[in-house]
This record gives C-alpha cells, sequence and structure tokens, in this order.
C-alpha cells in the first residue's frame, strides 16, 4: 500500500500554526500523496499557512469551548473516517495535545501507535519511523505491520519547516460528536507563566541550571548568565520536580527540545532525559564538579569545576566587556 | 467525605543505572533480569495513598504488567502502603504494542474492587510511549486529564492542575477518571522496615491475557515491527579541562569565536 493520503494534526497558537504544525506539514508532502491538516478549533487561520506548506485541505472543529482539545479531536477525526475519509498516515506533535489525541484515536480505530520520532519515510506497503534510545545512542527504525491509518508523533524540530508556495487549503468542517462520560473534562482556568526575554525554543543562547546549583537561590546565576549572552534560561527536570522553577522552563524529553547555536550547562550531569532535549545544540558547553559526568561525553568545551565558581567569575568577565 | 478507591498502575522496569540492551532477535528491550518499580510510579502510588488518606477511607490497589511473574516492583508498592495487586504476567504478552498494554492493565482493574481513580504516570522510564492511562481511559469509557502537576478530590469531583506549553490549566471532570501524574507532583515515601515485611504477606493475584479476555497480544498482536538498529552519529569529542580559577576565561574566548559576544 503506498501512502496516498497524509494528515497532520495541526495546532494553532495566537491566531498562527505552531511551527512543529509547519515542520510536521513539510515532512508529509515527502512521503507522496495529498497533505491534508486537521485543527481542533477554528480553520481560517490556518487554510494560508497551511496550503503554503502543502495542504490541500483543513479539516477543522471549530469552537470546542472547554473540552480538552486532544479527546475532542480524536472524536471528530473517528467521525471523518466513519465518514469515508481514508488517511493512511497521521501524524501527531510529541505534546500534551498531540499525545491525548493520538492515544484517544488509537483505540477508537483499534491501531497501534509509534510514539518519540525524528523521522519517517515511505516503504512498500506503508510507513516506517525512526526513534532514538539509550539517550539517542541507537536509532530503531520500526514499520507498521498492520492496515492504516498509522498513527505516528514526532518530537518538536525533527524537520525544517519549508514551504512549497501552494494556495490557501480549502477548510473543511470536522464537527466533534458527543463525547459521552469519556469526554466530561473541562478546562476552567488557564494560567501562563511569564519569562522575559527569548523563547527556551527559539533562542540562539540556551543557559540551563540542573541539580550541581545546589540550592534554588543559585538559579539566579543561570539567569543573569542567560540574560548577558541574550539568550533563555533552560533547566533540567531534577530542578523543575524540586520546584526551583517552572515546567516551562524544563528541557528534555518531556520538556522542550532546544537547538540553539549555543547551549551552555550549569550544574547539569547529562541524564538521558537531559541530553535528549539538547543534544541537537550547535555547540555545547558544559560546566560540572564530576568529571565522568555524561554531559562530558557531548561536551565541545567542558570545564571541570565548581558551578559557584566558574559562573561568577564568567558574569563578572562578561559585565566587564560590556 | 466519603471513602475512595485508587488504583494505580506501576511499571517494573530494569534498574534504570545498569545499561539498557535489546533483544538481538526481537529488538525488544531486554527486561530479564530483576525489575524494580519504576520511580515514575512511586509519584502515583504517593498521591493515591494521600488522596484516599485525606477522604478518610477507602484502599489503593496496584495493576501491572510483566514477564515472568515478576512481583518485586509491586512489592515497593506494597511497602509503601498499597493493599494488593493484579499482576498479569503471560509469555504470550511479550512483545505487546501499547495499545494492547492498555487493554490488558483495563480489563486487569476490573479484578479489584471498582475504582474511583485510576493514576498511572504520563510515560514510563524504559519504553516512554506515553498513550498508555489515555488509551486506557477510552477503552474503560472514562475522562482522563493527562500531566498532572496537582491533583486534588473535591467530593466526586476531580480537579488538576494540568502542564501545558505556556504554563498550566485548571482542568476538572467528575469520577470516576483517569489521571496521569508527572514526577515531581509529591514527594514519594520511603517504605518502613514494618511497610516491607508487611508487603510480603499482601496479597498479588496472577492472571494470564486469556483470563482477562484480551487478545491479540504479543508479538503476532502488536501492530509494529522493528526494521532497523542503527548507530547514532556521534558527537565529536570536545576540549575538557580542569578549573584552575580561570577557566571562565576559556568559555568567553569560546563565545567570541563563535561571533556570540
Amino acid at each position: 500500500m503506498a501512502v496516498s493520503h497524509v494528515w497532520v494534526y495541526a495546532q494553532v497558537v495566537g491566531g498562527a500554526p505552531t511551527a512543529g504544525t509547519l515542520e510536521l506539514l513539510t515532512k508529509a508532502r515527502a512521503l507522496g500523496g495529498t497533505v491534508s491538516a486537521f485543527v481542533a478549533g477554528d480553520g481560517a487561520a490556518l487554510a494560508g499557512p497551511a496550503g503554503a506548506h502543502g495542504a490541500t485541505t483543513v479539516y477543522a472543529t471549530g469552537d470546542i469551548g472547554g473540552r480538552l482539545p486532544g479527546i475532542a479531536a480524536a472524536a471528530a477525526i473517528k467521525a471523518l473516517i466513519d465518514g469515508g475519509a481514508s488517511p493512511d498516515v497521521i501524524m501527531f506533535p510529541q505534546n500534551y495535545e498531540g499525545r491525548d489525541a493520538m492515544a484517544r484515536l488509537s483505540v477508537k480505530l483499534d491501531r497501534t501507535v509509534l510514539t518519540n520520532n525524528v523521522d519517517v519515510a515511505a516503504t512498500a506497503d506503508g510507513v516506517a519511523a525512526t526513534t532514538p534510545i539509550f539517550g539517542g545512542n541507537l536509532l530503531v527504525t520500526t514499520a507498521f505491520s498492520g492496515p492504516g491509518p498509522h498513527l505516528v508523533s514526532f518530537r518538536p524540530k525533527s524537520f525544517a519547516a519549508e514551504a512549497s508556495g501552494g494556495g490557501a487549503a480549502e477548510v473543511k468542517a470536522a464537527p466533534v460528536p458527543d463525547l459521552g462520560t469519556s469526554g466530561a473534562a473541562n478546562v476552567v482556568g488557564v494560567h501562563v507563566e511569564q519569562s522575559s526575554g527569548p523563547k527556551l525554543d527559539e533562542a540562539n543562547v540556551v543557559v540551563s541550571g540542573g541539580r550541581g546549583l545546589g540550592e534554588a537561590a543559585k538559579y539566579s546565576l543561570v539567569e543573569d548568565l542567560a540574560k548577558l549572552l541574550k539568550g533563555a534560561p533552560g533547566a533540567s527536570r531534577a530542578i523543575v520536580d524540586a520546584g526551583w522553577v517552572p515546567y516551562s522552563y524544563q528541557v528534555g524529553q518531556t520538556g522542550k527540545v532546544v537547538k540553539p547555536g549555543v547551549y551552555i550547562a550549569a550544574g547539569i550531569s547529562g541524564a538521558t532525559q537531559h541530553l535528549v532535549g539538547m543534544k541537537g545544540s550547535k555547540h555545547i558547553i558544559a560546566i560540572n564538579k564530576d568529571k565522568e559526568a555524561p554531559i562530558f561525553g557531548i561536551a565541545d568545551l567542558g570545564i571541570v569545576g565548581d558551578v559557584h565558581k566558574v559562573l561568577p567569575a564568567l558574569i563578572e568577565a562578561l559585565k566587564s566587556r560590556s | 467525605m466519603v471513602a475512595m478507591n485508587i488504583t494505580v498502575c506501576v511499571k517494573q522496569i530494569p534498574e534504570p543505572s545498569s545499561p539498557g540492551a535489546l533483544d538481538p532477535s526481537t529488538h525488544a528491550l531486554k527486561r530479564d533480569g530483576k525489575l524494580i518499580l519504576d520511580e515514575s510510579d512511586a509519584y502515583g502510588v504517593e498521591m493515591a495513598l494521600q488522596l484516599v488518606a485525606a477522604a478518610g477511607g477507602g484502599e489503593v490497589n496496584v495493576v501491572s504488567m510483566a514477564p515472568n511473574g515478576e512481583t518485586s516492583g509491586m512489592r515497593t508498592a506494597l511497602a509503601m502502603g498499597a493493599a494488593k495487586g493484579v499482576l498479569v504476567s503471560d509469555p504470550a504478552l511479550a512483545g505487546s504494542d501499547a495499545l494492547t498494554t492498555a487493554k490488558v492493565l483495563a480489563a486487569a482493574t476490573k479484578k479489584l474492587p471498582a475504582a474511583d481513580l485510576i493514576i498511572a504516570a504520563t510515560e514510563s522510564s524504559d519504553g516512554y510511549t506515553g498513550t498508555v492511562p489515555e488509551q486506557m481511559a477510552e477503552v474503560l469509557g472514562l475522562p482522563s486529564i493527562t500531566f498532572a502537576k496537582k491533583v486534588r478530590v473535591d467530593g466526586t469531583t476531580l480537579k488538576v492542575d494540568r502542564q501545558s506549553e505556556s504554563g498550566y490549566d485548571e482542568v476538572e471532570c467528575p469520577l470516576p477518571a483517569v489521571v496521569s501524574v508527572t514526577a515531581g507532583v509529591v514527594e514519594p515515601r520511603y517504605p518502613s522496615f514494618k511497610g516491607i515485611m508487611d508487603a510480603k504477606k499482601k496479597p498479588i493475584d496472577t492472571h494470564t491475557a486469556g483470563d482477562l479476555g484480551v487478545s491479540p497480544a504479543g508479538w503476532a498482536g502488536a501492530g509494529q515491527k522493528v526494521v532497523s538498529v542503527q548507530q547514532a552519529e556521534a558527537r565529536k569529542a570536545g576540549t575538557i579541562i580542569e578549573d584552575d580559577g580561570a577557566s571562565h576565561g576559556k568559555i568567553v574566548a569560546f563565545l567570541e569565536d563563535l561571533k556570540v559576544i
């Protein structure tokens, strides 16, 4: 079965498609066949950019109110398929909404899922997806062995977004059917944790701190250095779990995937969970007391030393230059 | 408050500090050594114990799927305070995909007292597919809230602070429900000596996939097949220096070379 129809699970934030949406649409074109986008929300803002990235159709649920988007989306996609739509592959972003949608849909369609992928290719009888394991040391490629639709999710920044120059996609309604008991969860409040400076996943310089900082108050060293380098502060999962900084700072498998020009890891040992989120950085500088720390295995410049000494000295040196 | 029963899904995984390996013929993660309670699941067990204590009654039970009748990780959950467990262990389940796992665990929960709440971790530390809790909810026809960083129960309403890309959302749903919790949601207790001793006597019922009426399972039923395993391109080793009090100068020079400063 060659691939004839590829769907991309799209997301719109603040009136524009997310970076991940455009990345997936770009890759979808390479699989062959037609490309459609699906969005749990209003399709108007998506029609232009999705078309420009190769989609001919946008399926949109319209306003979903306070329902959790992934759960509403899965029901709407199932209804489209029951109504005759026949995607061979549905590509999801590896994030909260994408994971919910693909998991619910997996049961509704009785199809398995492949998650955490960084690549996908068409095969003679479907698609095969590639995921890094053991901290990215091995790449495992897995093919679906049953009939489609094949449900695959991808880590952010797995592909570079590139416009194809297509015209606006046609928007078609994808109404959400009655969700019954399983759709009984409602969002009753939204809280945005503000941070100043460039966004973590867009900054050219990222400075991240970990347990080696010793205490929450010392995280200000990381923030000061990030500010001096016009970068964004990040964090390992350990200090997010410890409550030192909000989750939105987390770099890693379950946080943000970053690929800055320069990544500075301060007091981070380099657990697999963290490495997965930053090893795509162009240049890596690591400061850690333990010379056996795994982070040194991928650092371009490694300083075996105490972050409480090296960071203040570095901050002073940078300040004296400006 | 009324008494509530909570079922926690726990995974028993190889010791994370030992290097992982793939079975050369099946390309599945090797899981034939001693298995321990996935640290991610200790948060769910602790959360459940706290919620039941706050409700003033009820019990916490655990379900797990593991090869070779392995129970040592489940015993850790029982030592923390869970009452009993259901284990699904069946050679036919080796190689199961996430969907089959969800079907098996969903069926296993029915062997326990009806749960007001089912708790799971957002993803396991070894396979991290990250879809099983939500798939279970769909199999059971229950509402679900994933990625919970704060959980409380108010009467028959579940109230959750759920992580979002930009902060968190407050989400509510009626019980019974499924919730997946992130690491750090609570601080897991260490089992006491008495807890460890008691856990040895607590019941764990073992079932096969057939007992639960779940099929297909294992390699035959998995909708996926590993077609290749390759070494990833390694990053080139860099310069490692010991701090002599002036190493920050090396960082400045490095940043200058890259024209960052």
